[in-house]
């Protein structure tokens, strides 16, 4: 993926892996200071690019292949995985996973889209699309999880709910909205982070939660700023004036009251720094989880419902 | 009456006919304006059941009188100062407004069915396609809140192409608050009826309107989630025609039953009567 607002990042990480390379067949070639320099400059030209971001460059970010997913995560942050399959109605989606998972001391219940890192995997998973038997299954997890009296611990990275004739078949609608009904409900403390791509209601349906996350150069939107551009301009080339229209980006919908904590992702961007990103989402999970372990089952579910019901503007009159 | 339609009319139709006649949006049929009326705007050709406003709804559903509105004063802002190629997000709103005279999508209050008291939403897809955003979602919890206070059975009537895309993310989180104000109706006993009229799609359709403890659907009314082009675009395959109505969502088992409107008073009626019966 080509993100031009980079500049010539690409070029010096190109020299600087040039040169690590050349340092490691040669220990004694001198390329030490070299590389220290060129570090230094990359740090430049990514801050730079990386401060000052359009929200269409920002979908470009959110979008990236290399950005990480959540097994991702799941591998760098959680002591344990144990994957659980399967709705009990029709079928195992792959386009949302889940299951038991530690974090350092926490048992908790981990549930997210998984896109692919390759076309094969894409294929598998809709490219994060996820069908209703993957809404269905994170239902019955999150069931599971009240059950045992665990959090709930969402991650959120996918285009929108798969839009399929065979998913409007099986009740892609039905599926979402009862997500939407009986996560209000859960009487388990539930963190939504928005990873990547939050699509429409297809990232709605498993993100309902006490506290909503979203890292720096992710997005969330009600439309893609393509769909948008090409309905409300009637040109989907607008996607650019959409995504700054609908204000889809971390800061906006802080702003808006919408996500509660925006994590910081390294300079450059998640893609390029894989530990550092999950370093950061594995902080700021083990602190919400802290507070929200102290609040009774009752308040959880009452303030989650006065937390839904303060969102929205409108006039009085 | 068909042997009168089914002959051959010219396309172009003369201005004073115009206001005699309504031409049905299914079957193309000509029909009386007088008898579409009469007939609840369903056409007496095809049974196709057309849009109407929440006022002529009301009146099909309620005894005659006794609806009261609740919330009244709820009226569309404008949170992201939206602005597209066609102008901004207030101005239409504001136009909207003129020439509706509603203040949102919406409209909430309680009526009786044959003198059973309910609590009442109604959509008006008239402004901005029946759209869910702030204004509308605030409307149909509050509605809920209401009904749940005063254990009245909840109706809502949809009629609603999705969320709203000029509110942006707040339209999109309207889905959850209005199924959080169902999920209280459900834990507390409070029945709570949806009829998905045409059209019932998006955001709408993926929250309060399959959520019912019973789901209606009026005939041919197009219902799902997803737009015919972006699945068609999807599984590079032509759908069927009659994919996405009331009569292929009863078929998939997402709804109880699908009623016509002259008979959609009787039905919730004879529906209500089981709840708290001995
Ligand atoms: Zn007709």
């Amino acid at each position: 993926m080509n993100l031009d607002f980079e500049k010539n990042a690409p070029e010096i990480e190109e020299k600087i892996a040039e040169l690590t390379k050349q340092k490691a067949t040669d220990p004694n070639a001198k390329v030490d200071d070299q590389i220290v320099g060129l570090k230094k400059e990359l740090d430049k030209v990514l801050k730079e690019a990386y401060a000052h971001l359009t929200p269409w460059q920002t979908v470009q970010v959110a979008r990236h292949p290399n950005r990480p997913l959540l097994r991702d995560y799941i591998a760098g942050m959680c002591g344990e995985f144990i994957e659980l399959h399967g709705d009990r109605c029709f079928g195992d989606d792959k386009g949302i996973i889940g299951g038991f998972a530690t974090i350092a001391d926490s048992h908790v219940m981990i549930i997210g889209h998984q896109k692919g890192k390759n076309l094969e995997d894409n294929v598998k998973s809709n490219f994060g699309m996820a069908t209703p038997e993957g809404y269905r299954k994170a239902l019955r997890l999150m069931k599971l999880a009240e059950k045992f009296k665990i959090p709930i611990i969402t991650f959120i990275d996918t285009p929108g709910a798969y839009p399929g004739a065979d998913a409007e078949a099986r009740g892609q609608a039905e599926a979402i909205a009862r997500n939407l009904t009986e996560m209000s409900q859960l009487e388990v403390p539930v963190i939504v982070v928005v990873t990547g791509e939050g699509g429409s209601g297809g990232a709605l349906g498993i993100g309902v939660g006490d506290v909503i996350l979203m890292l720096s150069n992710s997005v969330y939107s009600v439309i893609s700023p393509e769909g948008c551009a090409s309905i409300l301009w009637r040109d989907g080339s607008k996607a650019p004036e959409a995504a700054e229209a609908l204000k889809i980006t971390a800061n906006s919908l802080f702003k808006l009251g919408i996500v509660d904590e925006i994590i910081p992702e390294p300079i450059g961007g998640a893609h390029r720094d894989y530990d550092g990103t999950l370093q950061a989402v594995k902080q700021a999970l083990l602190k919400h989880l802290n507070i929200l372990r102290r609040v009774s089952e009752r308040k959880l579910v009452d303030r989650r419902f006065e937390k839904y019901c303060r969102i929205g503007r409108f006039k009085h009159r | 009456m068909g042997w009168f339609r089914k002959k051959e009319k010219p396309q172009e139709v003369v201005t004073e006919k115009k206001d005699l006649w309504t031409i049905c949006p299914s079957c193309k049929a000509h029909v009386y304006k007088d008898e579409w009326d009469k007939n609840f705007s369903v056409c007496p050709q095809c049974n196709f059941h057309d849009k109407i406003n929440w006022k002529e709804r009301m009146d099909i559903l309620l005894d005659p009188g006794t609806f009261r509105e609740i919330n009244d004063n709820v009226s569309t802002a404008d949170p992201l100062e939206f602005k597209d190629s066609k102008g901004s997000y207030a101005e239409k709103a504001e136009a909207t407004k003129v020439k509706t005279g509603m203040k949102e999508a919406v409209i909430t209050g309680r009526g009786k069915i044959h003198g059973i008291r309910v609590v009442m939403a109604v959509m008006d897809f008239r402004f901005l396609g029946g759209s869910l955003a702030s204004g509308t979602g605030e409307k149909i919890l509050l509605a809920s809140e209401y009904a749940l206070r005063h254990k009245y059975p909840y109706i809502v009537v949809s009629a609603s192409g999705g969320a709203r895309m000029h509110e942006g993310i707040i339209s999109l989180m309207q889905m959850a608050k209005t199924c959080a104000g169902v999920a209280r109706l459900k834990k507390m006993g409070i029945p709570y009826i949806s009829i998905l009229t045409d059209p019932t799609t998006g955001g709408v359709s993926a929250s309060f309107a399959t959520m019912g403890d019973i789901n209606i659907a009026e005939p041919k009314a197009l219902i799902g989630f997803a737009g015919r082009r972006v699945i068609e675009e999807t599984i590079k395959q032509k759908l069927p025609d009659d994919f996405q109505t009331a009569e292929y969502v009863l078929d998939h088992g997402f709804i109880d039953q699908i009623v016509n409107r002259k008979e959609m008073k009787n039905f919730l009626y004879k529906v209500l009567r089981y709840w708290k019966a001995k």
